[in-house]
């Protein structure tokens, strides 16, 4: 009994540093949970808070990347923008299929952070300079494409759905969304699996794993919070379609970063480029690719905003940016590269939208709103440097 | 000879978490000498210089500072460079941007009034620079000097504050032989100025050269104070007590010589450096055959590892003008490192740090690094096999750590060193190149490093090695080119090779420049 709380304590210090972003999150949730009386966690907010995170989550991973090799993107949030106002005038405008029009505004992302990265790795203009002059560009062409009809309003329904919708159900009595409960079942069972998977991995190698008690209460825990999750959605209108474009976005990525040579590629550039470049990486390359990785996921950002708000406006994107890099940060990424964690990422930005959603259910003024949200940061980031052996 | 000593250090017990660092440590340094301090990294010299410059504060240890007749209590480095004690670091702490003369009084700045008096500044310096005998202009930007004018500024500096004791911590490992020379020369001057000098060193050529007292370290105890007037003061008698035992051999004996045919190639390369537009390799040959080892001597500068970087894919991007590489007979020209690396070379970086590993990364991470693919298993890597790569490199080539998941940064040099060559040797190439591969490591980690070296060309690898280290080019190589100022001047068999011949050599040329 005493050896395995001494194993317990002993993961918790070694872990300090993640779990206190988790601890953060529950203590911002139940703070508001009791000053809002009851309101933050009704289904229904916490549905909202789904769909109002995800702009913010999808570009907080291609940041996350941009960071780890040591460079910045500060043009994403009007590129964000400006992609919401190319695919509100192909659909509304010009008449273009919405699922082609996500698909070409994709690809114009894509092509916009392969021009960037191009510039920054070929040429060698710093990525500081470059996206903040991008962030100047695009915030003119933003403006530019609005500037005739001013705000576009959009009615294709699919499109609207991306983050206003939820996932369809089979049609029964009573008010529990069904299918959404299975995939939370079907989710707690995968990750029992993979984890199992890997455990038995580990000790087939003889390796050391943690103790079996620890594993289930592992296990038990992350089951229970998808458990509610899922019981807490499934009582309002079911999972959320933003949230599924935000899970696959944050496997594809997580698998990338951890499971890959590309993902190795990529923390070894942050953590020593020449070293990586003598060990046969291609710098420029990885480099280029995380511009364009980033460009695609502003894209994808700016098609969720402009669902999410139906219409296209020419203030979208306005500080998009800072909350993706604020996210990252707050997930633990570090500030000198090398470091840093996709799925951290996207706990970070829950931390912040949950304080943008708490204090708007309070109706807490919007300069108060960015006061509080800019000293957390520091708070959050401090922690994470004291706390960095 | 009276006993004047400028500093006793007296029962100094400084202990880290786990780690008892110095036991009791006595250290007795005489006005006016020139003291070494030798032992193996982890020895716990560089801890105990800690001690007395105030890094480590008073209070942390246990033991007294006894400096000029009394207990002091340094608590920041700023208190011990008040007292005059001053230290000279391997990697300097100079700015680069700045002039010469505003490093030299950098912090401690000649006022007038409320302004800094820079013409009184750049007079003062001048003859700080006098001093240590370095005839540059105190404007220029010490980023155009070279590393052994750096290293002069700095003594400029500590003079400069009056300084009675410097303390130089491994002063000539980055130095060329002219340079070390130099500054040996200089240590001797300081003593006839009556400043103490304490110099920690690997070099025992130097040591031995140059002290009046040697001071031995082990495991964090004294282990010995010689006295270069009535001591033995041989090599073999300070490695005896460093290491506990006689290392006969310092170069291990090799089992089998037999040499294949020719694997890699080099032909008439000539090279020049893009920014300044000189040429640093004036058509270059070089072979190696199966099995052999390959030394590379020559200043530093001489252009050895410019050779070898141009070769391996030329990452700084130097003006290639001619060239061609041949391995098994078979003409290539690589135009990053990945492409020479697939035909079958590798290269250990002389600089471990700088852009060798990934330090905040761990062991298993680094050794992997360069040999990914033999670890993917369709889109994903297979992380238990590379644990178990890992666990197999640090069981055969001895590196000591608590696991595989530690952060390189946390090993000693000489095991940062071991997991640069594994990561190498993952890759399973046909020629290694190894640069300076005993930098700044101990003795006992060079031996294993040499035994290493063996082991692999005995099972056929071809190495060339690059090394400032005559008596370890001597003592490794089956044969040796010798470089100087970008040309090879020579090219020995082991038999043919003595340090006179190597040094003519290595100096010859650049003399007729």
């Amino acid at each position: 009994m005493e050896k395995k709380q001494s194993e317990l304590v002993t993961l918790l210090k070694e872990n300090v540093r993640n779990y206190m972003m988790y601890i953060a999150l529950v203590a911002i949730m139940v703070f508001f949970q009791i000053w809002s009386k009851g309101s933050f966690f009704k289904a229904s907010n916490i549905s909202n808070l789904f769909n109002q995170a995800a702009y913010v989550a999808v570009l907080a991973i291609g940041m996350t990347l941009i960071l780890i090799i040591k460079h910045i993107d500060l043009s994403v949030g009007f590129l964000a923008g400006f992609c919401g106002a190319i695919a509100a005038i192909l659909m509304e405008k010009m008449g273009m299929n919405q699922w082609l029009v996500i698909l070409a505004v994709l690809v114009v992302g894509l092509l916009i952070g392969f021009y960037q990265g191009t510039v920054i790795t070929r040429v060698g203009v710093p990525a500081f300079v470059m996206t903040l002059a991008g962030q100047f560009i695009f915030r003119g062409m933003l403006s530019l494409s609005l500037a005739k009809t001013g705000t576009i309003v959009i009615a294709q329904k699919g499109y609207l759905a991306l983050c206003n919708g939820f996932i369809p159900d089979i049609p029964h009595e009573g008010g529990i969304h069904i299918v959404t409960m299975l995939i939370g079942i079907i989710a707690i069972a995968l990750v029992i699996f993979s984890m199992l998977k890997t455990r038995r991995n580990k000790q087939k190698y003889g390796f050391k794993v943690i103790s079996n008690t620890l594993f289930i209460a592992e296990l038990v825990l992350i089951a229970a919070v998808i458990l509610v999750v899922a019981y807490v959605l499934a009582s309002y209108k079911g999972l959320p379609w933003s949230s599924v474009i935000v899970g696959v976005v944050l496997f594809i990525y997580n698998y990338m970063l951890n499971k890959t040579r590309l993902g190795r590629h990529i923390y070894g550039i942050g953590g020593n480029a020449e070293a990586a470049e003598l060990s046969g990486v291609n710098v420029k390359n990885v480099t280029l690719f995380a511009f364009c990785s980033i460009g695609m996921l502003a894209a994808l950002s700016g098609i969720l905003y402009s669902s999410r708000l139906s219409s296209a406006t020419p203030q979208a994107g306005l500080g998009f940016e800072t909350d993706a890099i604020a996210s990252s940060y707050i997930g633990g990424t570090a500030v000198s590269g090398g470091v840093g964690k996709v799925t951290n990422a996207i706990i970070g930005t829950f931390v912040i939208m949950s304080l943008t959603n708490g204090m708007n259910l309070m109706s807490v003024d919007i300069s108060y709103q960015y006061i509080v949200k800019g000293l957390f940061f520091i708070i959050a980031v401090a922690f994470d440097v004291r706390t960095r052996k | 000879m009276s006993e004047d000593y400028i500093l006793e250090m007296k029962n100094i017990t400084k202990e880290f978490p786990g780690v008892k660092a110095l036991d009791n440590v006595n250290f007795k340094v005489r006005r006016g000498e020139i003291h070494c301090l030798v032992g193996e990294n982890g020895a716990g010299k560089s801890t105990l210089m800690k001690v007395l410059s105030g890094v480590w504060k008073y209070g942390t240890y246990t033991g007294d500072i006894v400096y000029d007749g009394e207990i002091q209590q340094f608590h920041t480095i700023a208190d011990s460079e008040a007292k005059g004690i001053a230290i000279i670091y391997q990697e300097l702490a100079l700015f680069p941007e700045l002039s010469v003369y505003e490093n030299i009084y950098f912090g401690h700045e000649i006022m007038n009034g409320k302004q800094v008096d820079w013409n009184e500044t750049i007079v003062k310096a001048y003859e700080m620079l006098q001093k240590v005998k370095l005839d540059v202009d105190p404007s220029i930007k010490v980023k155009h000097l070279n590393t052994g004018r750096q290293q002069l500024v700095e003594i400029a500096k500590a003079l400069s504050k009056n300084c009675r004791l410097i303390i130089f911590d491994e002063p000539t490992s980055s130095l060329n032989e002219d340079d070390s020379e130099n500054l040996l020369q200089l240590m001797k001057e300081l003593r006839e100025q009556g400043i103490t000098c304490i110099m920690i060193s690997h070099k025992l050529r130097e040591v031995t050269a140059i002290a009046d007292t040697i001071t031995v370290l082990r495991d964090g105890t004294t282990i010995c104070s010689l006295d270069a007037k009535t001591d033995d003061i041989s090599e073999a008698n300070i490695i005896k007590n460093m290491v506990g035992r006689s290392m006969e051999n310092i170069y291990p004996p090799r089992e089998k010589k037999e040499f294949g045919p020719v694997r890699l190639e080099i032909k008439n390369l000539t090279v020049e450096n893009p920014e300044t537009g000189r040429e640093i390799l004036h058509d270059v040959n070089i072979n190696v055959r199966q099995g052999e080892i390959v030394g590379l001597q020559g200043l530093m500068g001489a252009g050895r590892t410019e050779s070898a970087l141009s070769i391996f894919g030329n990452p700084y991007k130097y003006k290639v003008k001619s060239g061609e590489v041949i391995i098994d007979g078979e003409s290539h020209w690589f135009k990053s490192p990945k492409e020479a690396m697939n035909a079958g070379i590798a290269y250990v970086s002389e600089d471990r740090k700088g852009n060798g590993l990934v330090l905040i990364q761990d062991i298993k991470y680094n050794i992997s690094l360069a040999n990914l693919k033999e670890l993917v298993n369709g889109w994903s890597l297979d992380e238990n096999k590379e644990i178990v790569v890992a666990n197999q490199f640090v069981k055969d080539i001895n590196i000591r750590t608590p696991s595989v998941e530690q952060k390189v940064g946390n090993l000693s040099g000489g095991n940062q060193q071991k997991v640069q060559i594994a990561k190498w040797l993952f890759l399973k190439p046909k020629v290694l190149i190894l640069d300076e591969p005993t930098r700044g490591i101990d003795v006992g980690a060079k031996f294993e490093i040499y035994s290493l070296m063996n082991k692999m060309v005995e099972e056929g690898m071809s190495i060339i090695m690059i090394s400032s280290e005559l008596p370890e080019v001597l003592g490794m190589s089956d044969r040796l080119y010798v470089m100087s100022e970008g040309y090879i001047t020579g090219e020995l068999t082991a038999e043919e090779a003595t340090e006179e011949k190597v040094m003519k050599m290595a100096i010859n040329s650049s003399s007729e420049e």
